[in-house]
């Protein structure tokens, strides 16, 4: 063993393993994409199956049901947790680490388990929410609504971790820069909009790709919360990639929404680098 | 100032208390049968329908075995990935090597690549070794997790060149140094890695329902899913099971979170 073979033995098992388990199907998922499967017979199809996703009404539905939720939820939920990252930052605030806490819990409950306790409490007729507000809302049989408790869900599951996120940054924007704001007579809204916004740019960049990655890719909630229904109105993009992978074993289809979707994530992550990055 | 500070203080509790009724509500539901959840009012206290709900469960969806699945599974995956992905860390941290930028690069690739791409080739690869509803198969392919090779390269950065230097002129081998000089101050970074990657395993859905088969491999996401999909469900039993699934996972972080969300975020805000 020479000296300089030491650093690739260390990163080895590593790279092994993702070259075999990542990079592989990455590019098999790609050449998947360019055939068509029947009976059990591979025939090379070029394009077809992107030409396929441009007619397939189902697609932009799914397609259309994720930028619904990137568009009104991801928004709301950043601005809840830039709220809550704010409020735990405060003097003010009385035991910190115990809202910091409290609020990050639901993070760490899987996504299965969180749809079903939700499709249990949203339930039409014997839910907790319903009985609550004393009436019978059709929460996950009304297309609209559908689509709103999917995002209530959803915003319950990753505010308190995107407050996390923000919080961490915002422990290291200078005080100066606060006292500097209070002497030129600065309120509380003019601090935050001048000092507080700028200093998070970094981290609500983080949050928003974070974020849109996850959106895009969403699969597991509207799985078990509403099955993709009613009338497709939760299907989302992941939902569709399963269906004709492993209901319909359609891969080479599979593939081609697969590769769609990460041209996509590709494209809203550097229009995002573009507009919040700025100069870092 | 009082003032603000108890509003701002109460404000946030009100908050609090509501997002956390689905936990409390969770413990409620899990006590009693599916009769007593549906009934209006809705029950807000305990109930005494915990012992029949577990039999039910067992009865139905062989739990005591699903339960050992999900615990073998996320123990194994921690002890692998967690040693795999800090082995890289310390090498993409302390060594300087060609190719390091670019291979390093190329991991991190699995960040922005949504995971589903994946998910076919992968099936089939699992199916032509015949793997199809073995333990590997639900293990291999995530033990290099992007995520966790660039926590540890982080924190494994603070580690000072000096000491392992030091430790080489004192004719040390690498293989020591990194047992005996790198790893014993990295225990809070370590702690959140297992936590993490615990966590991670232990909720995972998406692979497992697609190569599990057999009701006595499933892990408990997958088979409370599969409950989930039945006529006539049985929501105390699934409620109860579901309560497996998140309270103890709440209690462990709860228990360790004090190195958790620092080490996790010591390297999720660097620029």
């Amino acid at each position: 063993m020479t000296r300089r073979s030491i650093p690739y033995l260390f990163v080895l098992p590593a790279v092994l393993l993702f070259a075999a388990f990542k990079l592989y199907p990455i590019l098999a998922s790609f050449r998947l994409s360019l055939y068509k499967q029947s009976g059990g017979v591979e025939t090379f199809a070029g394009l077809d199956n992107y030409a396929r996703l441009l007619d397939d009404s189902l697609f932009w539905t799914a397609l259309g049901n994720s930028a619904v939720i990137l568009v009104v939820q991801v928004p709301l939920m950043l601005a809840l947790a830039t709220g809550l990252a704010v409020a735990f930052n405060s003097t003010l605030l009385k035991g910190r680490s115990l809202f910091r806490l409290g609020f990050f819990l639901p993070m760490i409950t899987g996504l299965v388990a969180y749809g079903i306790i939700f499709s249990v409490l949203l339930n039409q007729q014997y839910g907790l929410v319903n009985w609550l507000v004393g009436s019978d809302i059709p929460w996950l049989t009304d297309p609209l609504l559908a689509k709103v408790s999917l995002g209530l869900a959803l915003t319950w599951h990753y505010t308190g971790y995107n407050a996390v996120i923000l919080l961490a940054r915002l422990q290291t924007i200078p005080t100066e820069l606060y006292d500097a704001a209070a002497v030129d007579g600065a309120g509380a809204w003019r601090a935050f909009r001048h000092v507080t916004l700028p200093g998070l740019r970094p981290a609500l960049l983080l949050t928003t790709v974070l974020s849109t990655i996850g959106t895009l890719q969403l699969f597991d909630e509207p799985y078990v919360l509403t099955g993709g229904g009613p009338d497709n109105a939760t299907l989302t993009i992941g939902m569709y990639l399963y269906q004709n992978a492993f209901k319909y074993f359609d891969f080479g289809y599979a593939s081609a929404i697969a590769y769609a979707l990460a041209l996509l994530i590709g494209a809203l992550g550097l229009l995002q680098f573009k507009v919040l990055g700025g100069k870092s | 100032m009082k003032l603000r500070s108890l509003t701002l203080t109460w404000s946030l509790a009100i908050t609090l208390a509501a997002v956390l009724v689905p936990f409390y509500w969770l413990v409620i539901a899990a006590t009693h049968s599916s009769q007593e959840i549906f009934r209006t009012p809705p029950p807000l206290l305990p109930g005494g329908h915990l012992l029949d709900n577990l039999n039910s469960l067992q009865e139905n969806a062989g739990f005591g075995r699903v339960v050992l699945n999900s615990l073998g599974i996320a123990t194994v995956y921690t002890l692998l990935a967690g040693t795999i992905c800090t082995l890289a860390g310390y090498g993409f941290a302390k060594f300087r090597f060609r190719g390091r930028e670019p291979l390093f690069g190329l991991l991190m690739l699995g960040l922005v690549i949504p995971a589903q791409v994946t998910l076919v080739p992968l099936f089939r690869l699992m199916a032509e070794l015949q793997w199809l509803d073995t333990y590997q198969a639900v293990l291999l392919p995530n033990l290099a997790l992007p995520f966790g090779i660039f926590l540890m390269r982080q924190s494994m950065a603070a580690v000072p060149d000096e000491l392992l230097d030091s430790g080489r002129v004192d004719g040390c081998g690498e293989l020591r140094l990194f047992l005996r000089v790198a790893l014993p101050p990295m225990r809070p970074a370590l702690a959140a890695l297992a936590i993490f990657l615990f966590l991670f395993q232990w909720n995972e859905f998406i692979w497992p329902l697609i190569v599990l088969r057999s009701e006595s491999s499933l892990t408990i996401p997958v088979a409370l899913a599969s409950l989930q999909g039945v006529d006539d469900t049985d929501y105390g039993a699934i409620l109860a099971g579901t309560a497996i699934a998140a309270l103890p996972m709440a209690a462990l972080f709860l228990a360790l979170q004090r190195h958790f969300v620092s080490g996790l975020l010591a390297g999720a805000v660097k620029e």
